[in-house]
This record gives C-alpha cells, structure tokens and sequence, in this order.
C-alpha cells in the first residue's frame, strides 16, 4: 500500500519533469518562430537541448532558494514557476512581461520566486550570486543560492573570484556550469587552458566537483540534490559540470557555421524529453496516450502565452521614466 | 571613389595597416575564426595568419591588459570589444591603466593601441547591447576618444587611431555599420584626431553632434530647411576627446545659437562640455542659451520596441529643437 503511493508520488514527479522539459522546449522553438516572423525583436537565445539542467536541477529547491542565471534564461524562468505567458510578454516587450518589457529576453525576473534573472553580461551575475548565498546565511533563512553559467564564464575574472570567496567563506552556493560545448563560435577547447576540460574547475579552491550527464534530468537531479543539501548543511559551495549541447545558434542571428551538422545530429539522439520519454515507457511508468496529453496540453500553454503576448499593450510612454529610484 | 559601408571601412583600414604595418596585430572575442560578430576582421585570419588575429577567450580585462603589455614592448595591438556593454571589466586597464603610462614614466613608455568597440542603441538590443559609453572614457585624460559617423571619417580616423602613440578608444555606432554608406578615396589617406568637421554649411543656427546622431542631424537640417527655411549648419565632432573647441567657436561665432546633439543621456555629456565652452569661448556671439538634446537621464536603454523609440532620438526630436532653438 505504502509502497504503490510512494510509486505513484514518484510517477508524477517524474511525469512534471517530462512536462516541464516540453513546456520549455516548446516555448522556445515557438519563440523562434516569433522571432523569424518579427514579433520579437533583437537577440534571442534559445535553451533547446539543455532543459534537463535546469529542469533537474531547479526541482530539487525550496521556495527560499535563489535561481540566478545567465542571458539564455527562458527555461531556468519557466522551471522556476514564471508563468509562461509573463515570460513570452517580456520577450515581446509587452506591458505584461514580467519586467513590463524593459528587460526583454535576457532578463526574465521574478522576485516572488526567488528568480533573480537573466544576465547579459557573462559571469556578471556570479558575484550577485553570491551575495544572495551570503544574506541568506546572515539572515539565516536556510536558503542556498544556485547560479547557473555557461562555460564561457570559466575565463572572465569574476568566476575565479567569486568560487575563491564562496570557499573562503563557506557559502550556501551551488555553481552549476552548463558545458554546451561552445561560447558563441568558439569551442571550449580553443578558449580554456584545460581543453575545455571544466570537470575540476572548483577544485582550486577546494570546492567539491561533480560531473553529470545534462541531457539526463534525472541524473542531474540527482546530482543537483546532494550539492544542494551539502551546501545548505553548512558544508560549503559546490560545483557541478553539466554536459550538453544547445540544439540552435547562439542567438537567432547565429549562422552556426563554426560545428557541423553531424555534431547536432548526433546530440539531438540524446534529445533530453524522449530520452526521459522513453524511459518512462520502458519502467512502464507512463503511455504514449499519457505522454501525448501532457505535450498537447503544454502544446495549449505556450499557444496561449502568444495570443496573451500578442494581445498585450505596449508599455507607455511614462513607462521609460518609472523604476529609476526608489 | 568606391562607395562604402562603415563596417567596411573600418576593415579596409584595419586591412591596410596590418598590410602596412607588422607590429600591428588584433585579438578579441571570435575576431579571428568568425571574422567578428560585425565581420570586421573577415578573412583577416587567411591574410595575416593567427599570430597577428588573435581569437580570445571570454576575459576583457585581460584583453585590453595584454593589448597594453604588448603596446608597451612595441607593438600596435587592436583590442576588439565584441559590443561596447561588454567594456566594464576593462575598465582598469583602459582608465586605470593605459591612460597613465606616458604620464606616469614621464615620456619615457607609452601605449600605442586602440581599443575599438560598436556602441549605441536603435537596433533593438535592449539593456546591453545598446549603450553609449562615450562620456567615460572622454573624462579621462591620457585617452583619445574618436567616434565617427561615415565611412570616409572611419577609414582615415582608424587608421591614424592604429598609429598613434597613445591609447585610443575608437568607437563605432553599431546603426552606422550597414546603413550609411559614403564615398572612400582608393588611395590611401588619413585624417588627423582631434579635428571637428563641417558636416552642412548653414548660416541661421549650428548643430554639434557625432556618430549617430549626425546623420539623423542632416536629416533634420534637411526637414527644416524645407519646412521653415532654416539653415543649419552641423558640426561632426568625430573625436570627443581632444575636442575641437576651435571649429565649434568658429562656427557659433558665425551663426550665434547653438544646439548639442548627443544619443547619450543628458547629464554631465559630452554636450556639458561643449555648451560649456561655448560659454566660455563665444559667451558675447551668442543669441541664446546653448540648448542640449539628448537621451533621457535613464540607467539604460529598455528593450521595448515602443520604449526604445521613446528613449531614441530621431530627426523629427532634432528638428523641433532646432525650430525652439531658430525661434528664440
Ligand atoms: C562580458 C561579456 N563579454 C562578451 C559577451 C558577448 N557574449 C554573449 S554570450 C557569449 C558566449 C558565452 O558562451 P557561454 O558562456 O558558453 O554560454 P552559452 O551561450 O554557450 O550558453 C558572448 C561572447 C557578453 N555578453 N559579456
Ligand atoms: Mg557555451
């Protein structure tokens, strides 16, 4: 009896993740469309192929934790319970996007979640993040701080600062770094004195690493897990290295003429949603008919963000002059 | 004569100093496999090989710095800033450093190196792909500041830029790149930095302004000129610092109102300056306070369309001020 309602409780968590995974990757091949069609306008950089990281990693935290993250936000955003309709607003610049319009894609927020953004300046928001570990632990809240970057930050100054710091002071941190391969059009390996090899990158520090495979959301959240109880223990940051792979360019913009075809081909088989899909199916966990459902109804989601983005008003004039000072 | 897009010119200048030039080398984020995010330095990689196009990683701070080292022992380095937004964590080595080494050994090192980087807003880019960073680096003394606006000035400013013995900060408004196109000479030329240019003769009012800006200012010269019979002249600045006060005078002498013109926000702008000297410099030609139109005093430029258009001058903003300014 016992056993059948833990089995059950399981399930669903497991079936939330599918959804989750969907919904962003959806929202994003969606919001691309918008793009191409001029309804979004500027840069847009798209999550497709990474949703295990944040999906994984995000469902292991509690409402006092903190999600900071860098300018390709969109499925950290979702993950963390923005409505996705507030979400595709923000990415129109509409009055009802979760920053009225003005911080557009690269910087979703939401203040109610703990959801500290969006950052366009890459490994700006690592120091931020460690400041959000270190009022939390002042305040003593129990809350940790989860900062997600992308491995083009393992060279600017402030990773290496900030990872020293948290060490140094035993920060309820969590650095989680998604290994995608490439910065804009360079391959790690061309920009990263250990050939992109990011699996030690907090050892320097002595900041206890682990390595996971991002395409596997419940590998990630397993790994995810135990980072975040250590840290909220008391036992100091630590860092996780996420493998993976963005499925788009860069941005829109992004001709992708720096890695081949085939690279894409071959990690687009290891498709985060049907990898979990399928698993579900084989542990006969869940049925076609079941995972169907769950796609047409996240399917109905971002359909109706659109309509609610496209229908929103702009923001008016005296908008530019509100938010300056308290 | 060839005509040009700015992004072309500046390639073609930087193309021709590495040609000329061995100790001229470039490096920044994707500049050299890619070409740059502009493909400023397209096929630079195939002409001059990647000891002199050098791909960086992520690290602005070094890249600068390194740019600095290098200059210092002799070289001529390019440092490319992928968009000027990205700048902050050079800031050190721009203000802190490079711009204290000739003063600071009295003579005796000095850092010939340009830092070049695509500036300004109306491409939709929201918080930090947009901003004009232009009055920082012109407060600091030891720094020349060059920002022009057609591809005649961007040619033959870069290419003084990358021989000049002091540290320049050579900015290019990301709006110019494809939209304004302009006639090159095929032989080689350069222009001197720090000399204003006389973009449109007018007699009634003078506006100054650069980069962007100077275009929406012919345009506006162009609607009042029509519409009111007024006739403008308009000043290109083309360097921020040193500036030019002497063509400024000169022209305000000349027509004795004046009207600043910057994208950037208002207060403490390269407009203070040039209203101040105008101030002091013409104070007795003068027929009316020197107005300043500008961008709102904002920490940023948002991302809304609707918004970005609020925040953006335009022609129409320029030739109502330029209609207050006839009118007083
Ligand atoms: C300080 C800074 N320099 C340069 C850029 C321009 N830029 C934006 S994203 C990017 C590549 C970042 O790569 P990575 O960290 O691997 O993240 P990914 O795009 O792969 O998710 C670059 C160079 C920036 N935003 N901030
Ligand atoms: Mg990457």
């Amino acid at each position: 009896m016992q056993a059948e309602a833990i089995d059950i409780s399981f399930k669903t968590e497991l079936l939330s993740l599918y959804q989750q995974m969907y919904l962003i990757r959806e929202f994003e091949e969606r919001s691309g469309e918008m793009y191409t069609r001029g309804h979004i306008r500027g840069f847009l950089h798209l999550y497709s192929g990474q949703e295990a990281i944040a999906v994984g990693a995000i469902s292991t935290l509690e409402d006092r934790d903190y999600v900071v993250t860098h300018y390709r936000d969109h499925g950290h955003a979702l993950a963390r319970g923005m409505d996705p309709k507030h979400a595709m607003a923000e990415l129109f610049g509409k009055a009802t996007g979760s920053s009225k319009g003005k911080g557009g894609s690269m910087h979703l927020f939401q203040a109610s979640r703990n959801f500290y953004g969006g950052h366009a300046i890459v490994a700006g928001h690592l120091p931020l993040a460690a400041g959000l570990a270190l009022a939390a632990r002042y305040k003593n809240t129990g809350g940790v701080a989860l900062v997600f970057l992308g491995d083009g930050s393992v060279n600017e100054g402030e990773f290496h600062e900030t990872m020293n710091l948290a060490a140094v002071w035993n920060l309820p941190l969590v650095f989680l770094l998604e290994n995608n391969l490439y910065g804009m059009g360079t391959a790690v390996g061309r920009a990263h004195a250990r050939g992109g090899d990011f699996d030690m990158a907090g050892a320097p520090y002595g900041i206890a690493c682990a390595v996971v495979d991002g395409m596997d959301v419940l590998a990630v959240r397993e790994v995810a897990r135990a980072a975040i109880e250590k840290t909220r223990a008391g036992n100091g940051p630590a860092y996780i290295e996420a493998k993976t792979f963005r499925f788009r360019g860069h941005s829109l913009a992004d001709p992708v003429n720096y890695r081949s075809h085939e690279e894409e081909m071959e990690w687009r088989k290891k498709d985060p949603i049907s990898l979990l899909g399928d698993r579900l199916l084989q542990q006969d966990l869940t049925t076609e008919l079941e995972l169907l459902e769950i796609r047409e109804t996240q399917d109905d989601v971002v359909r109706e963000a659109i309509r609610f983005a496209e229908e929103s008003p702009e923001p008016t004039e005296d908008e530019l002059f509100t938010d300056i000072y308290a | 004569m060839a005509t040009k897009t700015v992004i072309e010119a500046v390639r073609d200048a930087m193309h021709e100093e590495m040609s000329r030039d061995q100790n001229v080398l470039i490096m920044g984020e994707d500049i050299a496999e890619r070409g740059g995010v502009f493909l400023a330095t397209d096929g630079f990689i195939d002409d001059f090989g990647s000891a002199r196009v050098i791909d960086t990683p992520l690290a602005e701070s070094s890249i600068v710095g390194i740019a600095l080292g290098a200059a210092v022992n002799g070289l001529r380095p390019i440092a490319e800033i992928e968009f000027a937004d990205f700048v902050w964590p050079a800031m050190n080595q721009i203000v802190g450093e490079a711009s204290k080494v000739r003063y600071g050994t009295a003579g005796k090192k000095y850092a010939p190196m340009v830092v070049r980087m695509p500036y300004g807003g109306g491409v939709r880019g929201g918080l930090y792909h947009s901003q004009s960073i232009d009055v920082v680096f012109a407060h600091q003394p030891g720094l020349q500041v060059v920002a022009p606006a057609t591809p005649y000035d961007a040619k033959g400013l870069l290419k003084s830029a990358i021989r000049s013995n002091d540290p320049v900060i050579f900015l290019e408004h990301k709006r110019t790149y494809r939209l304004v196109r302009g006639e090159v000479p095929d032989q080689e030329y350069t222009l001197p930095i720090g000399v204003a240019d006389v973009k449109r003769e007018g007699s009634d009012l003078t506006v100054v302004a650069y980069g962007l800006m100077v275009h929406y200012c012919l345009e506006a010269a162009n609607m009042v000129a029509e519409s009111d019979g007024i006739d403008a002249e308009i000043v290109d600045l083309r360097t921020l610092s040193p500036l030019d006060r002497e063509t400024i005078l000169k022209s305000v002498r000349k027509t004795s109102k004046a009207l600043v013109v910057q994208e950037d926000s208002l207060s403490y702008g390269i407009g203070a300056e040039v209203a101040a000297s105008i101030a002091t410099g013409a104070f007795e030609d003068l027929d009316a306070p020197v107005a300043r139109l500008a961008g709102p005093d904002l920490p940023e430029m948002p991302f809304s369309p609707a918004l970005e258009a609020e925040y953006m001058l335009s022609p129409e903003k320029i030739a109502a001020a330029i209609r207050d300014l006839a009118a007083y």
